[in-house]
């Protein structure tokens, strides 16, 4: 804790950070603040978010995600004010685009949160893509923590599913829905990137448009290619005719690539909305229920919850890792110098790196030893 | 109102792409803190009340986010309290309010009022721009609006103000 911050961080009375007092106890300003400096990684953020994980662990967290235009915010708000008539709180986290030229952003998400304005129990919060250090992903599993620590029953975590580090982002989730909107091109887009493997359910938002029948079907029809897949072997009558090949290649896969196989595993549903016209939601909610009353029953939230802690504890030190190698190199008079020696062909990038590298990995080995 | 001089969370080397407003505060200051944290100002585009003329809120929505900051739009048609929602949610460090339907001296002492609530009003820097007649100015003013950008006023002129004059956060 460095200078700059003295007020908000200042003398901690009960252990606890004012800031953080100020959040269990539901003061809105004071869970936006926690969330601006998660964002920032303003000095002593990290102690802020220490201090949070206590009373975490109690809301079920949602991920949504699906290409522009699909009606994800239209879809989040429709869910939030159905959650808010059933008595739950909800908090948003709506993660937007920034421009790679000039970091701004423009966050457009809360337009669409028409049916809840006025309502302080759905907290709704716009984050951009800053996609700075230590990535995005770190800081939506922290605000995340917020949201969950100031007692929201479900949050709610909204982005555009294109690329790794929002995949990333979605995988902070317990749900993880993924919106297609009809007519979203053929079933050679399906077979892109990552969608099918993310996702709990999947949602074909607009439908009551032309085409969404047929979105839904080539849907049905991956899924089914993928439990072929997974399953091993043809029972679905056409696969009869070519058991050869189908099983040869099944057994393949199947040996390398897929765990043992899940006692019970969960086939994704497919839901249609229409999420303007509040049509479908229930439907949405109830397949989000079967899928969490899943999770819990086949040990799977606590063994996903298990592989996110581990995961952010790898990402954290990589971090903590970097800026101490950083300022190694720095102590050591800058990189300028290895840089010259490697342009004069006296030595090479990876010699270098195992120079600077060794006597760290000896003090590791020491103290290891030591211990 | 709290007058900045400066921020006081910065990266040693902001990162380029990341906001000149960042590394020019940085250069100033010739200061760093130990532990990384980047500023990045964010803004609350609003429309209140009845007014439904959004293309100057447009116009400086993507003026603000091309000079690096975080925009968040209302949407139009919001009443007074859904600003203050979104104004406290997003902790936002600027809140410009677009009214050129003459309800000014209703619609701002409102927002004002709710942002005091929820201890949001000394830390918030309040602008307002539309058609505000000069006689009104000091209300607002008095109201706790900082700064009043009527009709010609350039986007250069109020990018440089708000980077000037962004509240430092506690």
């Amino acid at each position: 804790m460095t200078s700059g911050d003295s007020d908000s961080v200042s003398e901690p009375t009960d252990g606890l950070d004012p800031l953080i007092a100020d959040l269990l106890d539901g003061k809105h300003r004071a869970l936006a603040r926690t969330i601006t400096k998660i964002e920032n990684r303003s000095p002593g953020y990290r102690d802020l978010v220490s201090q949070l994980h206590a009373h975490t662990g109690d809301a079920d967290v949602i991920g949504i995600t699906g290409s522009p235009g699909a009606g994800k915010s239209t879809l989040v708000d429709k869910l939030a004010a159905t959650y808010r008539e059933a008595g739950l709180t909800v908090g948003v986290i709506a993660i937007d685009p920034a421009s790679p030229f000039t970091g701004g952003a423009v966050l457009g998400d809360r337009i669409r949160m028409a049916s809840n304005v006025g309502d302080m129990d759905v907290f709704f919060r716009s984050m951009s893509a800053r996609g700075t250090l230590g990535g995005l992903s770190t800081a939506t599993t922290d605000a995340v923590k917020a949201l969950d620590a100031f007692g929201k029953d479900k949050v709610i975590v909204e982005t555009v599913g294109a690329g790794q580090n929002e995949v990333d982002i979605v995988r902070t989730a317990d749900t993880v829905v993924v919106l297609v909107p009809p007519g979203s091109g053929d079933d050679v887009q399906m077979l892109k990137a990552g969608i099918l493997e993310i996702a709990d359910l999947f949602v074909v938002n607009k439908a009551d448009l032309e085409g969404s029948d047929r979105t839904v079907s080539e849907l049905r029809e991956m899924l089914q290619l993928r439990d072929g897949d997974v399953e091993a072997g043809g029972h679905h009558g056409f696969a009869e005719t070519t058991v050869d090949v189908d099983s040869e290649r099944a057994g393949e896969s199947g040996d390398a690539a897929v765990d043992p196989p899940d006692a019970d595993p969960w086939d994704p549903p497919i839901v249609e909305t229409v999420a303007d016209r509040g049509e479908g939601i229930d439907d949405l909610i109830a397949a989000m229920d079967d899928h969490r009353t899943h999770l819990v029953e086949s040990g799977q939230l606590e063994s996903k919850a298990r592989t996110r802690y581990a995961e952010e504890i790898r990402t954290l030190l990589r971090e903590d890792t970097r800026e101490l190698l950083a300022a190694e190199i720095d102590a050591r008079g800058g990189l300028d110098e290895h840089v010259d020696a490697v342009l004069r062909r006296e030595t090479d990038p990876y010699a270098v790196a195992e120079a600077i590298l060794e006597p760290l990995a000896d003090c590791v080995t020491d103290r290891r030893e030591r211990d | 109102m709290d007058r900045c001089v400066g921020f006081s969370a910065l990266a040693p080397a902001a990162s380029a792409k990341i906001t000149a407003n960042v590394k020019r505060e940085t250069s100033q200051l010739g200061g760093m803190s130990a532990e990384q944290g980047q500023r990045q100002i964010r803004c609350l585009v609003a429309k209140v009340g009845l007014d439904g003329h959004d293309r100057g809120a447009h116009v400086i929505a993507r003026a603000l986010r091309d000079a690096g900051f975080e925009v968040i739009y209302s949407g139009l048609h919001r009443s007074p309290d859904e600003v203050v929602q979104a104004a406290v949610q997003e902790d936002v460090d600027v809140l410009g309010i677009s009214i050129l339907s003459g309800a000014h001296n209703t619609l701002v002492p409102k927002i004002m009022d709710g942002l005091a609530e929820y201890d949001a009003s000394d830390d918030t820097l309040v602008l307002v721009g539309g058609i505000i007649p000069d006689d009104d100015t000091d209300r607002l003013r008095e109201a706790g609006v900082a700064e009043i950008f009527g009709p010609g006023a350039s986007m250069d002129e109020m990018i440089d103000y708000i980077r000037e004059n962004a509240p430092e956060r506690r």
